[in-house]
């Protein structure tokens, strides 16, 4: 193999900067970042965790109609938007609401889908946040895409492009990496690894010897990193976007992580998992690994510790009352946006519907 | 006051032509997609493009037209208007999840703040002894997404002006290119009068029945309006242009004018674009009808191969027959 190949080739194990123990790990490639982007850190998981788990609460009362939770994997969600700029790009799975919000979308607006009441209920141009997408792998040429035009105009961007463990048996995958190698395009793409595509283990998806592997058939530099390690997942993501920022392409990061919960309520994991299994990951939980060596180190104090659960609940509050408004639905909206401006056919037909409810107005 | 000019161009030419000065008029403009670079394109729509405008503007992808697509899909979010080329209509169907979960929906799903001013442009349909893969209709796929604006030229002078009017489009355009008409000629005039995507037009006028087609069935409908022409029978000729949107209010006013109409497509007749229009007009125009609406169109079967493609496209005799049938004996 010559010397180049290797370099495209993830490390052996996982990158780690902080054992399931909080100790800091010996000898790691990657430098922790410093404790106050740690401290940070520590009030993002804390929020994201309570916002995964007010999501959760809300479809069991109605106001949403599924939650995909990305409880266990915080930090990734976390780590992905911290590493960003202003002028980046994010692509979200229908998991990543909260690296969505951590981008800096409104977290009632990010819900608007499962809220149902529009798809997208945000602006992807005010905080650079592409619509979340459910098709799988398919906004992985999006994100590519998004990247080459921003380096045709000599724009510095780099766009974080995300997807799970099953998304990357899809096409688009293999298109997307191709074609940002190809025409070394400023893209992160980010592999949650959480095991499990709905009930699909990760040994039916492939054979590879990790996922970050299959960047070398691409001229892809991948990075393996333990996904539950907030301080690893700063340094390699950080690495793969300033990589990306520095003209040096794109770069494939796969995350080891797990989904704690069931792919959505709708879903009965017990189907397909031992409890035992999850209970193995709930010592791996980032927040308590972040929180130890963050306390053993003396910058965790009770008031910052206090300040963080404040600062959680109260956009836990801010998405509760938010999903509890009803929104009253313009029926007139489901013709407005189809195309520019609406076609005649689409004017007749929104006339249909706006007789049919004069009609029941005045019954 | 600019001065007009005529030029004889090949559909083929006339395309190119309108990808060259859409890229001369608008930097944001990027072509891309197989073989369009240093070959110009399998049918040369893009020749000497890449030279004129360099590798960044008109460039080669690697094979993979999902790829291509959802490229376009985001350079298309992030201010370039993409004209990418598939190279065959049977060969954008790995796109098609792009196309109808993405390109179609973009603009809906973020209530209009995300929309995408892109082109796919597509060679379709047979006539020229294509090889299975190569010979497709395929726009009843398109047609049927709302989101999509879908187009089909018959002539040199409406390529040019329907593919400019679709590059300046601010929704996505599935633009249908007859391959059997890339090499037909006619002069072109310059500044080109603008053919709005959504208008049809009357391409003959005619007193007795009225064809309706679009795109590769146009050529038949004329020939086969001449040829009645001389047996005594006036027929009018609609070309659509555009699929979608439907030109209702130009192609109801004719049917009325006339009483009959026969619908010509080249694509199989179940389900298709043929069956709409019939239905349209049959809803809109039924008091004005001497005659139920007939339809040519291919049969319902997989594209033939070369041997036996004429059984399957709409000619003349048949397009005549079915005239025929419409009931003028009252
Ligand atoms: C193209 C496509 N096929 C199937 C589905 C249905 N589906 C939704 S999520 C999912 C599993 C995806 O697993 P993974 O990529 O590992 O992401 P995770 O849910 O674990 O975050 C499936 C099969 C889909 N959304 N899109
Ligand atoms: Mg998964």
């Amino acid at each position: 193999m010559t010397p180049d190949s290797r370099r495209l080739l993830p490390s052996a194990t996982p990158v780690s900067l902080i054992d399931p123990e909080g100790r800091a790990v010996e000898n790691s490639p990657y430098p922790a970042p410093d404790d106050a982007t740690l401290l940070r850190s520590l009030g993002k998981l804390i929020t994201a965790r309570r916002l995964n788990d007010q999501a959760y609460a809300l479809v069991r009362q109605g106001r949403l109609a599924v939650y995909p939770s990305s409880h266990g994997q915080e930090a990734c969600q976390v780590a992905a938007a911290q590493v960003l700029d202003a002028q980046d790009w994010l692509f979200p799975t229908y998991r990543d609401t909260v690296a969505a919000v951590g981008k800096g979308v409104d977290p009632v607006e990010a819900l608007s889908l499962l809220k149902g009441d529009w798809h997208c209920g945000y602006d992807p141009y005010e905080h650079r946040v592409a619509p979340h997408a459910t098709p799988l792998a398919t906004q992985l040429p999006h994100a590519v895409g998004v990247a080459h035009a921003a380096r045709l105009r000599g724009e510095p961007t780099v766009v974080m492009a995300m997807c799970g463990d099953g998304g990357t048996s899809e096409g688009d995958f293999h298109e997307a990496l191709n074609f940002a190698a190809v025409f070394q395009a400023p893209v992160v793409f980010f592999v949650q690894n959480n095991e499990y595509a709905i009930s699909v283990p990760l040994a039916r998806q492939t054979a590879a010897p990790s996922l970050a592997h299959k960047g070398i058939g691409y001229g892809v530099p991948g990075e393996r990193v333990d996904g539950n390690d907030m301080a690893a997942l700063l340094a390699v993501l950080g690495t793969a976007v300033d990589r990306a920022r520095n003209g040096e392409g794109p770069q494939l990061i796969e995350a080891h992580t797990y989904r704690m919960q069931a792919h959505t309520n709708a879903d009965d994991a017990t189907r397909y998992r031992d409890d035992a299994d999850v209970a193995a990951w709930v010592h791996r939980d980032p927040i308590t690994r972040l929180r130890t060596y963050l306390t053993a180190r003396g910058v965790l104090t009770d008031q910052a510790g206090a300040a963080f659960t404040a600062e959680a609940e109260k956009v836990a509050t801010h998405l509760r009352d938010g999903l509890n408004r009803d929104i009253e639905p313009n029926p007139e909206d489901l013709f407005a946006y189809v195309y520019a401006s609406p076609t005649p056919q689409l004017r007749e037909q929104s006339a249909v519907i706006a007789d049919e409810l004069s009609r029941e107005g005045a019954r | 006051m600019t001065t007009v000019a005529h030029e004889k161009l090949s559909m083929a030419q006339a395309l190119n032509r309108a990808l060259r000065d859409a890229m001369t008029d608008d930097p944001s403009v990027v072509l891309f997609g197989e073989d369009i670079g240093a070959l110009g394109g399998v049918f040369r729509i893009t020749d000497g493009l890449t030279a004129a405008f360099g590798e960044s503007r008109c460039f080669d992808t690697p094979l993979a037209e999902s790829g291509i697509v959802g490229m376009a899909v985001g350079m298309a979010m992030n201010g370039m208007r993409p004209v990418v080329e598939m190279q065959f209509d049977a060969f954008a169907y790995p796109a098609f999840e792009q196309i109808i979960s993405h390109v179609a929906k973009m603009r809906n799903r973020t209530r209009g703040r995300v929309g995408l001013p892109m082109v796919i442009r597509v060679p379709y349909a047979g006539g020229i002894g294509g090889v299975e893969h190569h010979c497709d209709s395929s726009e009843a796929y398109y047609a049927h997404t709302p989101g999509l604006q879908v187009v089909a030229p018959a002539t040199p002078s409406d390529a040019y002006t329907l593919l400019r009017a679709a590059i300046e489009s601010p929704d996505p355009v599935v633009f249908l290119e007859p391959k059997k008409l890339y090499w037909s000629k006619e002069e072109v005039e310059f500044p080109s009068r603008a053919a709005g995507i959504g208008t049809a037009v009357i391409r003959r006028e005619g007193t007795d029945a009225t064809l309706i087609a679009y795109g590769p069935s146009v050529p038949v409908a004329l020939e086969a309006a001449a040829v009645a022409a001389q047996e005594g029978r006036s027929l009018q000729v609609v070309d659509l242009r555009s699929i979608v949107p439907f030109d209702d209010a130009t192609v109801c006013a004719a049917v009325r004018s006339t009483g009959r109409a026969v619908v010509i497509t080249e694509s199989s007749g179940f389900a298709g674009v043929s069956a709409e229009i019939v239905a349209r007009v049959t809803e809109r125009c039924f008091t004005s009808l001497a005659a139920p609406v007939r339809r040519v169109t291919g049969m319902d079967i997989p594209y033939p191969p070369p041997k036996l493609e004429h059984f399957q496209l709409p000619g003349v005799d048949r397009v005549l027959d079915a005239v025929d049938d419409l009931s003028w004996e009252q």
